[in-house]
């Protein structure tokens, strides 16, 4: 095939836009000291009648689906076998593996009792709960985050490979090894997410009484998954172009709107199975209710027409900007259905409220700064992106 | 062995949806309570709002006291159910009358917080059928909280080393040396309510009272027994006023069937016998073998 | 006391020492009843001025309990009362006469002070077989009940029996035994239930209508408001203890012997009218059962006075509201706020992103176009 291999975008790490980044983790460092000392209460709204706020709304559910772009290009490259899509790979690997190791930083913020995590993955007392859910989604985060991590190092082992020091020898001895086992890798990178997207949707199917109707279905995993393969390829068109811009490498266009194509024919699935599903179940009435609920509902179905319209328009034009518009779209329409289960449609009764707290906000702006500062560091010294390295370095 | 990609596809595409499309031929049995499980059962006829159960609660739990300062001075009043108050008692209003309600974990004959719990902080006993809570085992991600359909169980949110807090029928007060039931657990709120409002037994017993109760004063109660199939069935039993409907205590219509009964039945269909991830994970693994094989021919 | 008195001396006007001590007893009675201090100097004016009110008592079915525990009162004590407060006309236990010449004071006094006397009766009154099980001087009970109340000014039932039969109309009540307001019923008559009934509640009503001729407000039961409006709950000294849920579970328990509340045990005060917790018994602090350890018992209550078990708990509905420290958490609240600045701050967040991203797309687009070309 006649990609341009990867290469590191090199330049300087210390920009401007790295300083607001690096003001955003000391905020959210800040305030994630609170919560260690204090106790949740003290950094978060969350509460008893709303125990899950956007730490896990939005960090870890929506978050994993963004970073579900490993997983959908995976699935597009190596099980469709598109090849075509190659050169996104490794970027949509990285941004996968940043998304689940934030959501699973995520998670140690979030719980309580966060001492006993290890305990998760090595069975205390021996007792696994296989029908709790969350088990199945921990287990797996677990697993798929270590599995992206690994089907991203190939990145770092060729750059360490060449370059004299410790890491040579490790290069040298774990490279071939991982090459064998990529196959193995790769098909558990497609098992893990499958299973714990929609798992992250089964979650919600306990809460019979406490979730609205219009958002309550045994659908939901199927809905999870639809709608993290759709934000997934989102988050890598998103991804591309920006990178593009900023590191002044070659635009995938072509290549990206053809993605414009699948992501329209998987939201408009998400759409139809979410429609039909509340029409079959006879709960159409509830979207005419004229109450918050319906208004959001509507909300989200507009949200998501609109994304599957502007993209299945955008498909041919070779518009990068109407392709990231689309793009946003997606993103905006699945993490407002993410946001909704989770929380909008989420009423536990007995005159509960939530709204996150300046905390909550700060500790997740932190999280994605750090994020965002990771890949920016290892774009610049690590082969991720397609194309030669810029003559003059990067913008960003 | 020669599989064409389409073949692969369709294996592929039809273990994806069963990886996410539920198989309603899994529902699962319904759970009934055990011979054993012991109980409690709450009559808001009989309750005087005296709150005699909530300091005895704390006392018997070593629970911290909940100030509120009413009318300038610190009263150990908690507003509800919280991080130090694992029992309460709230007043209802309800078409001009007033009703007093007691909340405390229900003991859910099939719980889903039980269903939810990772790694069986929360369990319920074989034979008691007592919901416990076991804090080496709680990572504190709070599912517990999402599932339970009454809210029952709550987290130290002002404390940096927090637990979940609930009623767990003062199973650390059942001693040998008591009588019957009371070797099982002894709750405290039973022992000292003054009008026996509450009373702790085995949950058959329990129900029989209570149907008795509605047989004999059919004008007093409003016709039906709380938990004796709601949410599944709790070990903790409710009678009301006549005209005060549970509702209005705060005992949600949660219907018939216990929660984990759905979910339990999707998941257990989704995952059964891992036939479809081990699928998926095969197929997948099949199809990158080939495609790369494939790569590997045209690039040779 | 009891000297001065039976030297003759008028304490309401001899000395000051006396003057002084006569009226804080009309302070006290004049409390009782709810009138300001001047009242009780009027009173003390009045009765110091000869127009004592005139008292006919008649005894029935009864312990003379409610007389004797009027005669404990120290201050009024025994003499002062009969000699200073009241003009005590007729009394069986008090008098010395006996025989005819008790019948004839009787009617004697009736005759005096006709119109406005005021009868006070202290015991039940039997009604089966023509009133036959109780007669005096040859007349049934009935009889002089509606002789004496015929002519009198005011007429006061002491106690629960002569209020509603007490425990002579107890279950299977053989002498059908009833109160006075049901003998002379179409009658005003002000009830003093208790077991004993507190004598200033008598003492207060009986001044204020010598001094002023009227008769305190009265409850539907005939009962004076300003002695029975409030329950025993309302002014007890143990609410403290049921507001805190702190109850007394056995007699002679710790919680017991702490002073918890003894609602448990029985006590009827949550659906008892009357002072007791306020205004003890013959000034002794404490001298009221709640005071002494043991449940009240509902003595001034016709449906809880020897009718429910004496240590049987009563019914929330018996409850006076439910106001003060013990309010309770309501079944739905609003919880869980919303910080003005964690709004603007995820509005922010929200809105910059949003258009952060349409304002790149915008960027790109030309862009996009011409690097393809």
């Amino acid at each position: 095939m006649s990609h341009p291999k990867p290469t590191p975008v090199g330049g300087k790490l210390l920009t401007p836009f790295f300083g607001v980044l690096l003001l955003f983790w000391a905020l959210g460092t800040a305030a994630g000291t609170v919560r260690f000392l204090q106790g949740l209460g003290a950094a978060s709204a969350m509460n008893d009648g709303y125990p899950w706020g956007i730490w896990i709304a939005v960090d870890v559910v929506v978050g994993t689906a963004l970073g579900s772009g490993g997983f959908a290009v995976a699935l597009l490259v190596y099980i469709l076998n598109r090849g075509k899509f190659h050169p996104l790979v490794r970027p949509a690997l990285l941004t996968s593996a940043l998304g689940y190791t934030a959501g699973a930083t995520a998670i140690v913020f979030d719980v309580g009792r966060y001492w006993n995590l290890w305990k998760v993955p090595l069975a205390y007392n021996g007792r696994y709960n296989w029908t709790s859910g969350l088990l199945e989604v921990a287990l797996c985060v677990m697993a798929y985050t270590a599995v992206l991590w690994v089907e991203i190092s190939p990145a770092f082992l060729e750059r360490w490979k060449e370059q004299p020091g410790p890491l040579q020898g490790l290069a040298r001895f774990a490279l071939p090894l991982v090459e064998k086992a990529f196959p193995v890798v790769l098909a558990f990178g497609v098992v893990l997410p499958a299973m714990h997207q929609s798992t992250l949707g089964s979650l919600f199917l306990v809460s019979v009484t406490k979730l609205h109707k219009l958002w309550h279905t045994p659908f939901l995993p199927a809905l999870f998954l639809v709608s993290c393969v759709g934000m997934g390829y989102a988050a890598v068109v998103v991804e591309s172009v920006f990178s593009a811009r900023a590191f002044r490498r070659p635009l995938e266009t072509r290549m990206l709107s053809d993605l414009a194509g699948i992501m329209a024919g998987l939201t408009a699935v998400f759409l139809g199975l979410r429609l039909v599903d509340i029409v079959l179940r006879g709960r159409l009435g509830l979207a005419f209710a004229l109450d918050f609920h319906a208004l959001v509902f509507w909300l989200e179905v507009a949200l998501a027409a609109v994304a599957a319209g502007m993209l299945w328009t955008s498909r041919g034009t070779r518009d990068a900007g109407a392709l990231l518009r689309g793009a946003f779209a997606v993103m905006a329409a699945g993490g407002l259905y993410r946001v909704d289960v989770y929380l909008t449609a989420f009423d536990p009764g007995n005159g509960w409220r939530y709204f996150p707290s300046v905390g909550e906000i700060l500790v997740t702006l932190g999280i994605v700064a750090v994020e965002t500062m990771v890949y920016i560091y290892i774009v610049r010294k690590y082969p991720i992106l397609a194309g030669a390295p810029a003559p003059a370095g990067g913008r960003a | 062995m020669k599989l064409s990609r389409r073949e692969l596809l369709t294996g592929l595409a039809a273990a994806g949806a069963a990886a996410a499309v539920p198989s309603p031929a899994e529902a699962r049995d319904r759970k009934v309570a055990e011979a054993g499980s012991v109980g409690m059962l709450y009559d808001s006829t009989l309750c005087i709002g005296c709150r005699a159960c909530v300091v005895k609660c704390k006392e018997a739990n070593q629970l911290p006291q909940d100030r509120a300062t009413l009318n300038g001075a610190p009263y150990d009043a908690p507003p509800d159910l919280n991080g130090t108050t694992k029992n309460v008692i709230k007043l209802a209003a309800a078409g001009g009358r007033s009703a007093f309600m007691k909340s405390q974990c229900m003991h859910c004959v099939d719980p889903a917080c039980v269903s939810v719990c990772m790694i069986g902080a929360l369990a319920k006993n074989a034979s008691t059928g007592i919901v416990t809570y076991d804090k080496d085992g709680c990572v504190g991600c709070r599912y517990c909280q999402v599932a339970c359909p009454f809210n029952v169980p709550k987290f130290n949110w002002d404390k940096a080393a927090p637990q979940i807090v609930k009623c767990e029928l003062c199973r650390h007060r059942g001693e040998p040396k008591k009588p019957g039931v009371r070797q099982i657990a002894d709750p405290a709120c039973c022992e000292v309510c003054p009008r026996g409002a509450v009373v702790y037994g085995k949950r058959s017993d329990l129900l029989q009272e209570a149907q008795r109760r509605l047989k004999t004063q059919p004008d007093r109660y409003e016709a039906k027994v709380y938990g004796d199939q709601d949410a599944g069935g709790t070990q903790v039993l409710y009678l009301t006023a006549k005209g005060v409907p549970f509702r209005a205590l705060g005992l949600p219509d949660v219907g018939d069937e216990a929660a984990p009964a759905l979910s339990e039945s999707i998941s257990h269909g989704i995952y059964y016998g891992m036939v479809a991830p081990v699928a998926l994970f095969g197929a997948a693994l099949l199809t990158i073998r080939k495609n790369r094989k494939q790569a590997d021919e045209e690039g040779a | 006391m009891f000297e001065i008195a039976t030297r003759g001396h008028d304490p309401a006007t001899d000395d000051a020492f006396g003057r002084r001590d006569f009226l804080k007893v009309c302070t006290l009675a004049a409390a009782a009843v709810g009138l300001p201090a001047s009242a009780a100097e009027k009173m003390a004016q009045k009765a110091s001025s000869g127009a004592k009110p005139a008292l006919i008592w008649l005894h029935f079915q009864e312990c003379t309990g409610c007389s004797e525990s009027l005669l404990r009162t120290s201050a009024p004590d025994v003499g002062e009362l009969i000699l200073s407060l009241v003009s005590l006309d007729y009394h069986e236990t008090l008098m010395a006469a006996a025989g005819h010449q008790a019948e004839k004071t009787l009617h004697d006094a009736i005759a005096r002070s006709k119109g406005k006397y005021i009868c006070i009766i202290e015991g039940a009154i039997p009604t089966k077989a023509s009133g036959a099980f109780c007669k005096v001087g040859g007349r049934t009970a009935v009889d002089i009940v509606n002789e004496t109340a015929a002519s009198a000014g005011a007429i006061i039932a002491i106690g629960s029996c002569a209020s509603f039969g007490g425990i002579p109309a107890a279950d299977p009540n053989p002498t059908g035994a009833q109160g006075a307001p049901q003998v002379l019923a179409g009658k005003t008559v002000v009830t003093l239930p208790g077991c004993p009934a507190n004598p200033y509640n008598l003492l207060g009503t009986a001044l204020q209508y010598a001094t002023f001729g009227t008769l305190p407000a009265l409850d539907e039961l005939g009962r004076p408001k300003f002695a029975y409006g409030r329950v025993i709950h309302e002014d007890c000294p143990r609410r403290a203890h049921f507001d805190a849920g702190r109850f007394a579970q056995r007699f002679g328990d710790e919680g017991h012997r702490q002073g918890y509340c003894l609602y448990k045990l029985g006590c009827k005060g949550p659906a008892t009218h009357a002072n007791c917790s306020l205004n003890h018994f013959v000034e002794v602090p404490g001298a009221w059962p709640i005071g002494i350890g043991h449940p009240c018992f509902g003595c001034t209550e016709q449906k809880l006075a020897f009718r429910a078990p004496l240590h049987s708990t009563v019914d929330a509905k018996d409850f006076p509201p439910l106001t003060g420290p013990g309010t309770y958490p309501p079944i739905t609240a609003e919880r869980g706020g919303i910080s003005p600045l964690a709004t603007g701050l995820a509005g922010l967040a929200v809105g910059a992103a949003a258009a952060g991203g349409y304002v790149a797309s915008r960027k790109i687009s030309p862009d996009g176009e011409k690097k393809e070309e």
